[in-house]
């Protein structure tokens, strides 16, 4: 599955110096299963990063560690110079900067489109209601999708969903996105109109971090791409070197059977 | 079904060769659904006909003992000679216009909360009809003030105690039954604990033991000269018994919910309180109308147990009434049936309206 181009001309701007997440020799167990092996990992703000590797290896787990969906045990990671440990008011705090995009869209099924939208901002942000609204359309726009506000997300494709819940944390105007394999349960002729979205955002400078394995993707935005087997990152490089060059064999055999069909 | 080939077939012919077609259809297709059916007919035919004769026919509504000797099918002038006594029960006689009005403002408030869930215009008034309309009550039932003579609740009795029990139940046990199922799942163990153990204890006694316990034994545990009305200990026993029963309905619902709606709520930075208010119970509740529904309807007809300590609900002062007069005594079949035709009554309408409400809810979101 590649990119198309028609809506994304223009240069990727570069990341700049400051670091935005900072991952720190941290460890995760599922009970005696060592599911993240000292994850060291700097994220600048501006950067887009995609992590790929087979399943079971604990990519989605390493960036559910990054919002507190997921705990850990030993190690430090901070956001935006927070540090997320069990602290509350710090997970609360990050968590309105750092907005997810998971895998099943998780859109609120019993409230429509719009109320999807505006929820956060009227309670997290105690947005008023007009703003609030006016805020979500204007998401809903840049989405391409601003005629179904007022349907239940029930009746919407699997597309529609999960651009209506990109629109949604865009809503919470967060300053980094992490996306959880935001186009594994799509047909694939849903695929495009979701990474469409994705790679304009990147174009606008949001830090992002996708688990994907839309590798088209990532050669055209990501600043760097990182491989995970077995719990941890064996390689990370930028997205030419990833491709062309890689240095481990597992990531070889790994590119090997996802690039060879 | 060959003719569904293309689009249904317009129904022709007369309605008695309609009728035909679809008796065929529907009761006789195959010999197994003929004997269903004409058994069905037989069962009727034998049942119908003479309880139409006794109930009806030859029944009689005159509220005197001699028509009813004299009438060969039911004698519904036991209900009609006794119906303030039935319904009101040992409420002091000249004063029975009060739980009256207080129970027509009950339903009234009732019917007006129901309505909410519909009509937003209804909805805002749901709380201050409460905050307002519980103190008129009070006031009506017990008096004291305004003029009203004073009315012990030992007197109170009948239909108006059966609502009120199961109204104030349903309100208080309601939230608590959600406190609580919230509590079991918890990740406080000292929080879950207590929840898991109230619930099985609660729910491993029989409701006439929370009552006995809550009549008898518990009085025995205050100190010298605190008491805490009969009424009162009924009434929590009764609440304390159902949000048992509703903590683990709800759970259920809270289980149905996908946990990626926990997530969601979690990654756009909502506290939990504002993620289970917004997301998650509306979800959850909706799943469970079902079996909440069910709780409440057994919950009405357990308040008939109140009898046991010395209350008369509305089963009760039936019973009362039989006994207050010998002549009486033998019509208990009249008697039962009535108390039966109300409480099915309000019984269906609870059923009724949860199917209502379900429908409602789902408008809109078929997915």
């Amino acid at each position: 599955m590649t990119v198309a181009t028609e809506t994304t001309t223009g240069a990727v701007p570069s990341p700049s110096e400051e670091d935005v997440i900072v991952v720190n020799k941290m460890n995760k167990w599922y009970g005696n299963f060592h599911v993240l092996q000292d994850i060291d990992l700097t994220v600048r703000k501006g950067e887009r990063i995609v992590i790929c590797g087979p399943s079971g290896s604990g990519k989605s787990t390493l960036i559910r560690t990054l919002n507190r969906l997921e705990t850990y045990q030993s190690g430090e990671i901070t956001v935006n110079d927070i540090l997320l440990g069990d602290d509350i008011k710090n997970i609360e705090a990050v968590r309105r900067d750092v907005c997810m995009v998971f895998q099943h869209f998780n859109l609120f099924p019993h409230m429509t489109v719009l109320e999807n939208l505006t929820l956060a901002p009227i309670w997290v942000r105690k947005m008023p209601k007009k703003e609030a609204k006016d805020l979500a359309m204007h998401y809903l726009e840049r989405v391409r999708i601003a005629e179904q506000a007022l349907k239940f997300p029930g009746q919407l494709s699997g597309g529609q969903q999960q651009r209506v819940a990109i629109a949604r944390s865009l809503c919470m105007q967060p300053k980094i996105m992490l996306f959880d394999e935001p186009t594994s349960a799509l047909d694939p002729e849903m695929v495009k109109e979701v990474l469409d979205v994705m790679v304009e955002l990147a174009k606008e400078g949001m830090t992002m971090l996708c688990v994907t394995h839309e590798m088209g993707f990532a050669k055209e935005v990501a600043d760097r791409v990182i491989f995970m087997d077995a719990g941890q990152i064996v390689e990370m490089a930028g997205p030419q070197e990833f491709f062309d060059n890689p240095k481990s064999d597992r990531t070889k055999l790994f590119l090997s059977q996802i690039l060879s069909h | 079904m060959s003719e569904n080939a293309k689009s249904p077939p317009l129904p022709t012919g007369t309605f008695m060769e309609r009728a035909v077609t679809w008796s065929k259809k529907n009761l006789f297709d195959g010999w197994f659904n003929t004997i269903l059916t004409l058994g069905s007919i037989a069962f009727i035919l034998w049942l119908v006909p003479p309880l139409v004769e006794w109930g009806i026919v030859n029944a009689t509504l005159a509220p005197s003992i001699e028509s009813c000797k004299e009438a060969t099918g039911a004698c519904w002038g036991f209900v009609n000679a006794n119906l303030r006594l039935i319904l009101f029960g040992t409420y002091p006689f000249d004063e029975q216009w009060r739980p009256l009005l207080a129970m027509i403002i009950l339903m009234g408030i009732i019917c007006g909360s129901l309505g909410g869930v519909k009509y937003a215009g209804v909805r805002k008034w749901i709380i201050p009809m409460w905050v307002i309309g519980v103190p008129i009550i009070c006031i009506l039932m017990w008096g004291g003030i305004f003029g009203l003579t004073y009315v012990q609740n030992s007197y109170w009795g009948g239909l108006p105690l059966t609502l009120i029990l199961s109204s104030i139940g349903v309100i208080f046990a309601f939230p608590f039954g959600l406190l609580l199922a919230l509590g079991r799942q918890s990740n406080m163990p000292a929080i879950k604990t207590v929840s898991v153990v109230y619930i099985e204890v609660i729910r491993g006694v029989p409701l006439i033991t929370v009552l006995f316990m809550a009549s008898v034994m518990f009085p025995l545990f205050l100190p010298d000269g605190v008491t805490i009305d009969k009424l009162l200990r009924a009434q929590i026993g009764i609440i304390l018994f159902t949000a048992a029963y509703l903590a683990e309905v709800f759970r259920g619902g809270l289980q149905a919910v996908p946990r990626g709606q926990f997530e969601a709520g979690d990654s756009l930075a909502l506290s939990y309180w504002q993620s289970m208010r917004l997301i998650v119970l509306p979800q959850a509740l909706r799943l469970v109308i079902p079996p909440t529904v069910n709780s409440f309807i057994s919950m009405f007809k357990d308040t008939t147990l109140v009898v046991i300590i010395g209350l008369f609900d509305f089963l009760g002062t039936v019973k009362l009434a039989l006994r207050s007069d010998p002549a009486w005594t033998k019509y208990y079949v009249e008697g039962y049936a009535f108390a039966a035709a109300i409480f099915f009554l309000i019984c269906f309408s609870m059923a009724k309206y949860s199917a209502y409400l379900e429908k409602e809810l789902r408008k809109g979101e078929q997915r």
